[in-house]
């Protein structure tokens, strides 16, 4: 695994213990509206404590999914467990669970103090302990100034720590939280991601996030769920997602990446050959796959693993050629679009470890690209 | 502006007659946005404001056998200046206000239970009108846009018809000999109530109160349901899920949240139905008969047959001093609120 330490590091890996029982499982579900499935048999275990991210484009079922867990939806087939009740048929007020909705869903007519309560007075919890409690949990995000303000006039980082706050002060089993992050912005999203993270290692309650931001993911989640047209395509940890993709859209999904498409010529346990006339050289690759000689493959090279170089230098493996069509330079890194003599247009980023006036490779500069032979992640699909 | 300064065949072109009009209110020094403020302005000036005028000075009159019927606000106590101006000038003129109208209202009870009935019929129309029609109101929000369009065009429908003429077929259904007592006799029910010792013969429902209540909620529901409609339709519905999803359930999330919310709807609903309906005159006239006493039918009794028009006249001031002032600044103070609970 790669060595960068992740900024949330979570020592328990339950889903790699084989006699652990998860707390949600969700088995087997579909959902169908008319003809469209939404949701295609999907089977997903969520450990106790866990922060699960169900991470996809728009209309690839992670909202429905995360409504099924909510009660708002019933699958059209397959059942939901939450800490081993079956699910089906039971109500979203009756459910385990608590959702942060996307809007937020605040109640317009209601103070801040009082949105926080709804949730306990209909339980019938009596008044000292709901106003002990929302005071508790309002003191925890930071918003006891503002107990007596409506949702309007309230900013949107202090909206979203009232409905974070409204759903969690129920303490429910799991956690759902729909693009918890969406509305705000880049700096109070970095604050918030924190934020979440630390209320939920203090109260060790079950989240699932649902996101299309796969930054959001990466730096919140215990595990990401990729999903794709109703299907989940992968499930790892953020790291065995961004490293070890295990097909051409999650590689492209998350963070950016150049496929290069190329046949197999050898196949070792201990390396892989491959000719890639689109990349116009051959790739080299330190593990070996198991698949057919000759077969169709795509080797994924993360933008960052790529080392740029000027000049023609050769080298019989990992080493291609070039011109630079394009550098965006982004402050801490640039981003040279470099186009290879076979056509194909390659991204690749550099840190910018000297002042922008004395970078030595500029527009329409012939340069190398090479790489390390344990780079590429090779795709069968 | 000078007229060099509009260049000839300027870059818009505007009829020749709005870029006259636009010329003229600029030397005015109107400016256009100004200028479309100022037609309703001035709509609500010569139709309402200047009719009021009006009535509230015959209120202040005499009654008089003369044309008009009253006497006259302002007199010159010179007899020899004929016109009004030349006697405002000389400094002759006398202002003869009288409150005689309004002593007459105060002092003939059958006035103050004009009033009095008027507004509870108001008042209990409207209730009716609300429990009706917000179930309507709410289903109409809550069903899918083809249905909607068409439920909205069937409350829309009947104001195609005249009023007046949907107010003349309820004589129709609920006369003594009308559609209602036909149905229920042919269906033995007549006899059934007859038999039980509840009721002997037709139903007696024209010329009652009851007859009156079934003429103003049918015809002012649609106000009702409009407002609100408008109101509920906009809801956001993830508020009703949100409410579930934390414990509550869903006809206590509708009294929570979903009421709270179309309150604004309901006020404007209400008042659509309340104003109006103090004021009818054609609903009891036709169908309430001689039992019936609303301050509307008085008015038009007290103006047509009486000739009365200083003590008609008063009555107009006084249903808009005791009710409209009241539910106007009541809205006003509604509006400052739900504006700042945006």
């Amino acid at each position: 695994m790669a060595a960068e330490n992740p900024a949330h590091y979570h020592t328990n890996t339950p889903w790699n213990e084989p006699g652990a029982e998860p707390y949600i499982r969700i088995d087997h579900v579909t959902k169908k509206f008319g003809d469209f499935v939404a949701v295609n048999d999907v089977s997903l275990n969520i450990y106790r404590g866990e922060l699960f991210s169900l991470l996809g484009g728009s209309g690839c079922g992670k909202t429905t999914l995360l409504r099924m867990l909510a009660g708002f939806e019933e699958p059209t087939a397959g059942k939901i467990y939450i800490d081993g009740v079956d699910m089906a048929g039971i109500p979203p007020y009756a459910r385990p669970t608590n959702m942060m909705f996307q809007s937020y869903a605040l109640f317009p007519h209601m103070t801040v103090e009082a949105n926080v309560a709804f949730g306990l007075k209909q339980d019938g919890t009596p008044a000292n302990e709901v106003k002990e409690r929302v005071r508790q949990i309002l003191d925890m995000v930071q918003l006891t100034q503002f107990v007596k303000r409506k949702p309007h006039q309230l900013s949107g980082g202090q909206r979203q720590r009232v409905a974070l706050a409204r759903a969690l002060v129920k303490a429910p089993k799991l956690l759902l939280l729909d693009e918890p992050l969406g509305a705000l912005d880049k700096k109070l999203r970095e604050a918030t991601q924190f934020e979440i993270m630390n209320i939920q290692d203090k109260l060790g309650i079950t989240f699932i996030v649902v996101t299309h931001d796969q930054e959001e993911a990466m730096t919140l989640s215990t595990r990401i769920g990729v999903m794709h047209q109703g299907q989940i395509v992968q499930i790892g940890t953020p790291q065995e997602i961004y490293e070890y993709p295990n097909n051409k859209h999650v590689a492209d999904f998350i963070g950016s990446v150049n496929l290069f498409e190329g046949r197999m010529i050898e196949d070792e346990p201990d390396h892989v050959l491959i000719d890639s006339p689109e990349a116009g050289g051959k790739i080299y690759v330190d593990h070996g796959i198991s698949a057919s000689p000759d077969a169709r493959v795509w080797a994924a090279i993360r933008p960052e693993k790529i080392q740029l170089t000027k000049g023609d230098r050769g080298e019989p493996y990992n080493c291609i050629k070039g011109m630079v069509k394009g550098i965006a330079y982004m402050g801490n890194l640039s981003i040279y679009l470099v186009q290879l003599d076979s056509g194909k247009e390659v991204k690749v980023t550099m840190p910018n470890q000297m002042r922008a006036a004395e970078q030595e490779i500029g527009w329409d500069d012939r340069v190398t690209l090479t790489w390390h032979a344990n780079s590429p992640v090779l795709l069968l699909s | 502006m000078s007229q060099e300064s509009i260049p000839e065949g300027g870059r818009l072109n505007r009829a020749p007659g709005a870029r006259s009009i636009g010329k003229v209110l600029h030397a005015m020094g109107v400016r256009p946005r100004l200028a479309v403020i100022l037609i309703p302005y001035l709509w609500l000036v010569f139709f309402f404001l200047v009719p009021f005028g009006i009535v509230l000075k015959i209120s202040f009159a005499k009654l008089a056998i003369a044309q008009p019927p009253f006497t006259p606000l302002f007199v010159c106590t010179d007899t020899t200046i004929t016109s009004l101006w030349t006697c405002f000038f000389s400094g002759k003129l006398d202002l003869q206000p009288t409150l005689a109208a309004y002593g007459y209202l105060f002092h003939e009870p059958l006035y103050f239970k004009a009033y009095w009935n008027s507004v509870q019929t108001a008042f209990w129309s409207t209730i009716f009108c609300l429990l009706i029609g917000y179930p309507m109101a709410y289903g109409m929000a809550r069903s899918s846009a083809t249905v909607r369009n068409a439920l909205l065009m069937l409350i829309v429908l009947p104001f195609w018809t005249s009023f007046l003429i949907r107010v003349y077929a309820w004589i129709g259904l609920l006369k003594t000999n009308g559609v209602i007592n036909n149905i229920l006799g042919s269906f033995g029910i007549l006899d059934l109530l007859s038999w039980a010792g509840i009721h002997d013969g037709p139903l007696n429902m024209m010329n009652t109160q009851f007859a009156v209540y079934i003429g103003i909620i049918y015809s002012y529901l649609p106000f009702m349901i409009l407002p609100l409609y408008a109101n509920l339709e906009k809801m956001d519905l993830t508020l009703l899920e949100a409410a579930n999803d934390l414990g509550c359930k869903p006809l206590k999330a509708f009294f929570l949240i979903t009421v709270p919310l179309s309150f604004p709807g309901i006020v404007a609903g209400s008042m659509l139905v309340f104003i109006p309906a103090v004021g009818e005159y054609v609903i009891p006239e036709l169908l309430g008969g001689s039992n019936t006493v609303m301050i509307g039918r008085e008015l038009y009794n007290v103006f047509s047959q009486n000739r009365d028009w200083p003590s008609a006249s008063a009555i107009a001031i006084m249903v808009l001093v005791l009710l409209v002032v009241p539910i106007t600044f009541y809205q006003y103070y509604q509006n400052k609120e739900s504006e700042a609970g945006k």
